[in-house]
């Protein structure tokens, strides 16, 4: 088929620490290159001219934490033929999801002396749980070439390129000696998503799982290994209530605590 | 509704960090009120802290921030490492001044050029002034990505770093390495001296901010990753002090908090930083600063970019002189073992000061936690800024006085999602 128009990307922000729409500016080579093969449509960020609706793709980062953002979610779907999230927040709800497991009343106290005037939804939940999501990009924050490949799919009509398979396997491949075995370090690198490049085990530190799970991760297996590294209960509960704390594949551990 | 009475709105910023709206009420041809709406929605960071391991809290307060990571990172682990009667030693402290030199290039050349420059010549955007001018935004890319280069080799990733750590890092850098990042940033300080000839000749309104200024000042060189904290007004104390002069308060138009100094409205950032500090710039960067027509202090705002373009300079400088002096850690960390107690941590983030505090119990969790964010600290000066810039120019049409207000509000390179603990403009001419 004849491309008749040049494709739009508009890029969304919820809440977000606006790391993720940062990785897109990130990529200083490629940016100029983007910009030719695509109209950057709206990107709040990156632009005060904002192009009307429909877009081609979207991106959107951040979970949605308020009412109005419940709605407004629903109209960036309506505006895109495909949306596309990108990091944890956007995919699991990101930090700011350990509010789920609290009270935010409380939260909204101990920030603000007047809690009423802050308006906050109980949960911070992950696109998905709102509207139809045709690609989960993951990571605390995304890498700027998975986003490269996730963008240029979509654009060409392809499926991403992007593994779902443990950190170990980029570890393996790396040629970086693991981290677990040869120095007892705990490491979640066998139960997270691919994609960092193992950024972590390459300096010497255990992976603290900001991609969150990947798909069949062994869990049970996982924390007896991290028993074994020395880290107690309470330690474990810990280090996988971060960044993708609401993810499904994460939540065993608070269970059995 | 007459010309007397009316209302800018302008409903979503752009080109800042972060979410915010603006409005401006005017009634009978006077300015009443300049609200700065941030609407980022709140993430109680300070909340969820608690009860975390005093080794954890670094990694979850870089998550406020994907623009000024090592800013969030470095004011807590001198927060807790404050609160356990932690001393680095100076290898490490050198080693921590180079991520942060890293963070100040990347983030200042993202706002120069992506952000600022735009507004100065017309254009909406770097990707639409990229048609008409490649080189220069080629240029601001270029040096974006000379800091990214800094916080990949000595920080592990440029946003959210995970090589540093509370007591120091998990792995130095070898001198090899650093030698192929200081061939970069050679090449990156040519641009950078390129970039405070292009924007020195921009076109400057006249302003002046009248308020108190507040930067870290450290004795022996421009203050970024630590130091003692110094107003324009002569006023020197130490980090722990800070919770002494400035009380945040909350305000019902914004989700982000804010600050006042001694009971008035301040501003921090980097027109503060070069008020106080600028005589401990490195020869280089005071060269290129007064070629660039900065005197000793500069409180136009619009210069701010100017002020942002020396802080570039400086920065790769700073870092080369860093590389070059390097020698590595035996050690990449010290132990840090906990202690009850409470401690408290200043740097200067890329748009101002950052404080950090936390309560440690015995055991190292957390019970107690304070964040206070430049931009929220900013907030009320900007918004005085903002009824100075209306009042001087109620003549311009809604348009014109929305596009005015955007531009002053830039200046500041608020960063909301730091804040929000940011813009929207609305003008009500009522």
């Amino acid at each position: 088929m004849m491309r008749t128009r040049t494709p739009t990307l508009a890029v969304w922000k919820f809440a977000s620490c606006d790391g993720c729409q940062l990785t897109l500016l990130d990529c200083e080579d490629e940016l100029l290159t983007l910009a030719g093969q695509v109209q950057i449509a709206h990107f709040l960020e990156a632009s005060s001219a904002v192009e009307p609706g429909p877009y081609d793709v979207s991106l959107v980062e951040g979970s949605i934490t308020t009412p109005s953002d419940v709605e407004r979610i629903r109209r960036v779907r309506a505006a895109s033929t495909v949306l596309v999230t990108i990091g944890a927040c956007a995919t699991s709800g990101g930090i700011r999801a350990l509010r789920n497991f609290g009270d935010v009343r409380e939260f909204a106290s101990v920030v603000y002396a007047s809690p009423p005037y802050i308006e906050s939804l109980a949960t911070s939940t992950p696109i998905a749980a709102h509207v139809p999501v045709d690609f989960e990009l993951r990571g605390c924050p995304i890498d700027k070439h998975q986003l490269l490949e996730v963008i240029s799919a979509f654009l060409a009509g392809r499926k991403p390129d992007i593994p779902d398979t443990s950190v170990c396997t980029e570890c393996k491949r790396s040629g970086v000696t693991c981290v677990m075995v040869a120095q007892g370090t705990a490491c979640l690198g066998p139960v997270t998503h691919a994609g960092c490049g193992a950024l972590c085990p390459a300096v010497g530190r255990g992976c603290y799982g900001c991609f969150g799970p990947m798909t069949g991760a062994n869990l049970p297996a996982m924390i007896g290994r991290l028993r074994d590294c020395g880290m107690s209960t309470g330690a474990i509960g810990k280090v996988f209530a971060t960044f993708n704390v609401a993810a499904p594949g994460f939540r065993l551990p608070l269970v059995q605590k | 509704m007459t010309d007397h009475d009316r209302e800018v709105r302008i409903g979503s910023l752009a080109r800042v960090e972060g979410e915010g709206a603006l409005q401006v009420i005017i009634k009978d041809g006077r300015v009443q009120q300049a609200n700065l709406q941030i609407y980022e929605p709140p993430r109680f960071f300070e909340a969820f802290l608690r009860g975390r391991q005093h080794t954890e809290v670094a990694d979850i307060t870089s998550r406020i921030c994907g623009i000024c990571p090592v800013a969030y990172q470095t004011s807590a682990w001198l927060a807790v490492e404050d609160a356990c009667g932690i001393d680095v030693g100076a290898g490490i402290q050198a080693l921590r001044r180079l991520l942060y030199c890293g963070e100040w290039i990347s983030s200042h050349a993202l706002h120069i050029y992506l952000l600022h420059i735009p507004d100065f010549l017309g254009y909406p955007d770097a990707i639409s002034l990229s048609r008409d001018h490649r080189d220069v935004v080629e240029r601001g890319l270029r040096l974006k990505k000379s800091g990214n280069a800094i916080l990949e080799m000595v920080g592990g990733r440029a946003i959210h770093p995970v090589n540093p750590r509370v007591g120091g890092f998990h792995r130095a850098p070898t001198n090899s390495e650093l030698a192929v990042l200081a061939e970069q940033l050679r090449h990156a300080l040519d641009d950078a001296l390129a970039t405070v000839e292009f924007v020195a000749n921009l076109d400057f309104p006249e302003a002046n901010v009248a308020v108190e200024l507040l930067a870290v000042h450290h004795p022996d060189h421009y203050a970024i990753e630590s130091g003692r904290i110094r107003s324009a007004g002569g006023l020197d104390f130490s980090s722990a002090d800070f919770p002494a002069h400035v009380v945040e308060h909350q305000v019902p138009h914004s989700t982000a908090l804010h600050a006042t100094f001694d009971g008035g409205r301040y501003l921090t950032g980097p027109l503060a930083r070069y008020s106080i500090n600028s005589s401990q710039l490195s020869p280089l960067a005071r060269e290129a600063a007064a070629a660039a027509g900065l005197g000793p202090t500069c409180r136009n705002p619009f210069r701010s970019i100017v002020v942002r373009a020396v802080e570039v300079v400086y920065a790769i400088d700073e870092a080369l002189r860093l590389i070059a002096a390097y020698v590595r850690p035996d050690m990449a960390a010290v132990s840090t073992p906990p202690r009850a107690g409470i401690g408290h941590g200043v740097s200067e983030a890329p748009r101002g000061l950052l404080y950090h505090r936390y309560q440690l119990d015995a055991d190292g969790l957390i019970l107690a936690a304070a964040i206070v964010p430049p931009t929220s600290q900013n907030q009320a000066a900007i918004e005085d800024d903002l009824l100075a810039a209306v009042s001087a120019n109620l003549g311009l049409d809604d348009a014109a006085l929305a596009h005015l207000c955007e531009r002053t509000i830039r200046n500041y390179d608020p960063c909301i999602s730091c804040a929000t603990h940011f813009l929207d403009l609305t003008v009500h001419r009522q």
